[in-house]
C-alpha cells in the first residue's frame, strides 16, 4: 500500500517521462497524460491487483485495465514501465519506427502489461465490461477498470456500454473519467456538450463517486468507494487538469496533441522533480 | 460426373444453430452473443442447452463486438450474431479494432446476408461484407454452401484460432453436402471434375453451379465445379490446379463486383496463370424487395444463367 507522498513522488517521474517521450517522438498527446497520471499512478501503484512478473493478457489471477482513450497512450506506457513491465529505456521509443510503443497501445507485439489495442475511440468500455463479465462467468474475484475521457463520451457506444454494463450487473467494472473539460477542438461544452455526467451515469444505473484528480486521498477513497458489491456498475468522475503539472502546458486544449520544443521541455523539467531516475 | 441429391431444403442459418450447439458441446468456452436477433440466428437451443453461456445483447451491435472481444481476451470463445450488414458495415471499426487489431478469438456469425433475404429489401441486403471481412487483416472468411456444410463450418470456425466470418443465409436452400463431411477452413472443395470450364463459386450458388454443370454436360460440355468455402485464406493451388485443366473459368458470387471472390480469385489468376474469367456478381448496385427466387433470376445467379456466362468463358479460350 502506497502513500500519498509516495505516490506523489511517483507522478512526478511520470510526467517527466511524458514530456521527455512526446519531446523526442515530436508528436504525441501530452495535455491528457499529464491531467490523468495522478490517477494512473494511484492505479498502478496502489489500487490494482497485478503482478508484472505473472502477467497474462487473459488476466487471470489479477485485475485488467483497458485504456478506452488510447490516446493518453504516453501516461499508460511511463506506469506500466515504472511498474516493472517493461525497461523504462523503451520508453525513448514512442511512436519510433519498429517500437513496442505504437502511437496508440496495440497488443500486436505483445506490449506486457497490454490487454487490448485501442485508439479508435468509445470502443473500451465494451471491451472492459467484456473482461468483467468474462470474470463473473469464471467466478474469479478481480476487477476490471477503464478510462474514458469526457470528450470520448460523446460517442454512442460508451452509452450503449453503460447501459449493458449495468443490465448485467457488472459491479467488478469500475470505469473512471477524465472529466478535464477539454478535447482537441476546443473545451468540451464548446464542441460536444456531454453536459452533467453525473446525472447521466446515474440514470444510465452506475454508482456514480466525484473525486478530485490531483489529490492523492481523494483518488483513494474514490477507488475504495468503487470496491461495493451492490450490483452496480462504478463510475468515477475524475476532476482533472489537462496538462497538470506544468504551467506553461496546464488548463488548455492547446496541448491535447502537440509535442513541446526541446526548450519548453527543459523548462517543464524544472517544474518536474526527479525521483526515480529518468531512463 | 457426380451427381448430388437434394437432401431437402433447409435454411443455412439453422446448419449454423445445429453447428453451435455442437460447438457448445465440444468445447465449454463457446458462447453465443446476439443483438436481438436470437432466433433469426437460430441460437434458440444453444440457449436453453446453455442458458449461462447464451448472452444477450439487445439492439447495440458496436458494445457487442467490444463485449466479444473482451470474454474473448479471458479465454472464451464468442460467436456474435445478427445479420450480415449489422455485424459488418455497422460494426467495421468496431470489428478492425477490437477483433482484427486486437487479435481476439471472436466468430462473427453472419446470417441473412445477400440478396436472397429477400423481402426486407436492401438496407438488410449487404452485397458488400465479404470485401469488407477479406480487407480485415487476419480475418479468416468462410462461406459455406448448406446446411450440413454450414454446421460443419460452425464446429471448425470455433476450433480455428483466430478471428472468422461466417457468412450464412435466410432462405431454404438444398441441402446436398454429406451431413459427417470432413470440413477444413482454408480448403477448396472440387466438388465435380471437368475438363472444359471451371465454375468457381461459395455459398448456395454452389448448387446453382452443379445444376449449370449438369445442363452443360447435357450439351457436351464438362465443368468442373470448386466450392470455394473460404473465400480467405484462399486456397490459390486449387485454383489455379483447375484452371490448369480446363482453361477457362466463371466466378460467380452472391455479393457485388468488389472485393469479393470475384477480384480474390482474379487477383491469383493474374498473377499465376492468365486466364478468360467471366464474373457473375450483384455488380454496382443495391438490392431490393422480392422472393429469394425472383432476386436469384432478376441477379442472375441461377443455373441457367451459369450455363450461359461459362459458355462465354469458354468461347474467350
Amino acid at each position: 500500500m502506497a502513500n500519498p507522498q509516495e505516490l506523489s513522488r511517483i507522478a512526478s517521474q511520470v510526467r517527466r517521462d511524458i514530456v521527455r517521450m512526446v519531446t523526442t517522438a515530436k508528436s504525441g498527446h501530452p495535455g491528457g497524460s499529464l491531467g490523468i497520471t495522478d490517477v494512473m499512478t494511484a492505479l498502478y501503484f496502489n489500487e490494482m491487483k497485478h503482478d508484472p512478473k505473472t502477467w497474462t493478457r487473459d488476466a487471470k489471477g489479477q485485475d485488467a485495465f483497458i485504456i478506452s482513450a488510447g490516446h493518453l497512450a504516453p501516461v499508460y506506457y511511463s506506469v506500466l514501465a515504472r511498474a516493472g513491465y517493461f525497461d523504462p529505456k523503451e520508453l525513448g521509443t514512442l511512436r519510433k519506427f519498429g517500437s513496442l510503443l505504437q502511437g496508440h497501445p496495440c497488443v500486436t507485439d505483445h506490449l506486457p502489461g497490454v490487454f487490448q489495442s485501442s485508439g479508435s475511440l468509445g470502443q473500451g468500455l465494451s471491451c472492459a465490461a467484456g473482461i468483467a463479465l468474462g470474470k463473473k462467468l469464471d467466478g474469479a474475484p478481480e476487477r476490471v477498470y477503464c478510462l474514458l475521457g469526457d470528450g470520448e463520451s460523446e460517442e454512442g457506444q460508451i452509452w450503449e456500454a453503460g447501459m449493458w454494463a449495468a443490465h448485467h450487473k457488472l459491479d467488478n467494472l469500475i470505469a473512471f473519467t477524465d472529466w478535464n473539460g477539454q478535447q482537441i477542438d476546443g473545451p468540451v461544452e464548446a464542441v460536444g456538450g456531454v453536459g452533467d455526467l453525473r446525472d447521466k451515469w446515474t440514470a444510465f444505473g452506475w454508482d456514480v463517486i466525484e473525486a478530485e484528480g490531483h489529490d492523492f486521498e481523494s483518488i483513494l477513497k474514490a477507488f475504495e468507494l468503487a470496491h461495493a458489491a451492490d450490483g452496480k456498475p462504478k463510475m468515477i468522475l475524475f476532476h482533472t487538469e489537462m496538462g497538470h503539472g506544468v504551467d506553461f502546458m496546464a488548463g488548455t486544449h492547446k496541448w491535447h496533441g502537440k509535442a513541446p520544443s526541446p526548450e519548453q521541455c527543459e523548462e517543464a523539467m524544472k517544474q518536474l522533480e526527479e525521483t526515480l531516475g529518468d531512463y | 460426373m457426380k451427381k448430388y441429391k437434394d437432401q431437402g431444403k433447409v435454411d443455412t442459418r439453422s446448419g449454423f444453430g445445429a453447428g453451435l450447439v455442437e460447438a457448445g458441446r465440444k468445447d465449454s468456452r463457446v458462447v453465443a452473443m446476439t443483438a436481438d436477433l436470437k432466433g433469426s440466428l437460430k441460437m434458440d437451443a444453444f440457449a436453453a442447452e446453455f442458458p449461462d453461456r447464451f448472452i444477450q445483447c439487445g439492439i447495440a451491435e458496436a458494445n457487442m463486438v467490444g463485449v466479444a472481444a473482451g470474454l474473448a481476451i479471458t479465454g472464451k470463445v464468442p460467436f456474435i450474431g445478427s445479420f450480415a450488414e449489422f455485424v459488418t458495415g455497422r460494426v467495421y471499426d468496431q470489428l478492425r479494432q477490437e477483433v482484427a487489431y486486437g487479435h481476439t478469438n471472436v466468430k462473427i456469425a453472419s446470417s441473412h446476408a445477400g440478396i436472397t433475404l429477400g423481402e426486407d429489401g436492401a438496407t438488410h441486403q449487404t452485397m458488400e461484407d465479404i470485401a469488407l471481412m477479406r480487407a480485415l487483416p487476419g480475418m479468416a472468411v468462410v462461406v459455406p454452401c448448406d446446411y450440413n456444410q454450414t454446421k460443419n463450418a460452425t464446429v471448425a470456425a470455433a476450433e480455428w484460432d483466430g478471428p472468422v466470418y461466417l457468412r450464412f443465409g435466410r432462405p431454404s436452400v438444398p441441402n446436398f453436402t454429406e451431413p459427417d463431411a470432413p470440413f477444413e477452413i482454408g480448403k477448396v472443395y472440387v466438388m465435380n471434375e471437368g475438363k472444359d470450364v471451371s465454375i468457381i463459386t461459395c455459398g448456395h450458388l454452389v448448387w446453382e453451379a452443379l445444376q449449370a454443370a449438369e445442363v452443360l454436360e447435357a450439351e457436351g460440355i464438362s465443368a468442373e465445379v470448386l466450392n470455394v468455402a473460404t473465400v480467405k485464406p484462399l486456397d490459390e493451388a486449387a485454383v489455379v490446379a483447375s484452371l490448369k485443366k480446363t482453361g477457362c473459368a466463371v466466378v460467380a458470387e452472391e455479393h457485388n463486383a468488389f472485393g469479393g471472390l470475384g477480384e480474390a480469385v482474379a487477383s491469383v489468376v493474374a498473377a499465376k496463370l492468365p486466364t478468360p474469367l467471366e464474373f457473375v456478381n450483384g455488380e454496382d448496385k443495391f438490392g431490393q424487395s422480392g422472393t429469394p427466387a425472383e432476386l436469384m433470376k432478376a441477379w442472375g445467379f441461377d443455373a441457367s444463367h451459369l450455363a450461359e456466362a461459362a459458355k462465354k468463358a469458354i468461347g474467350r479460350k
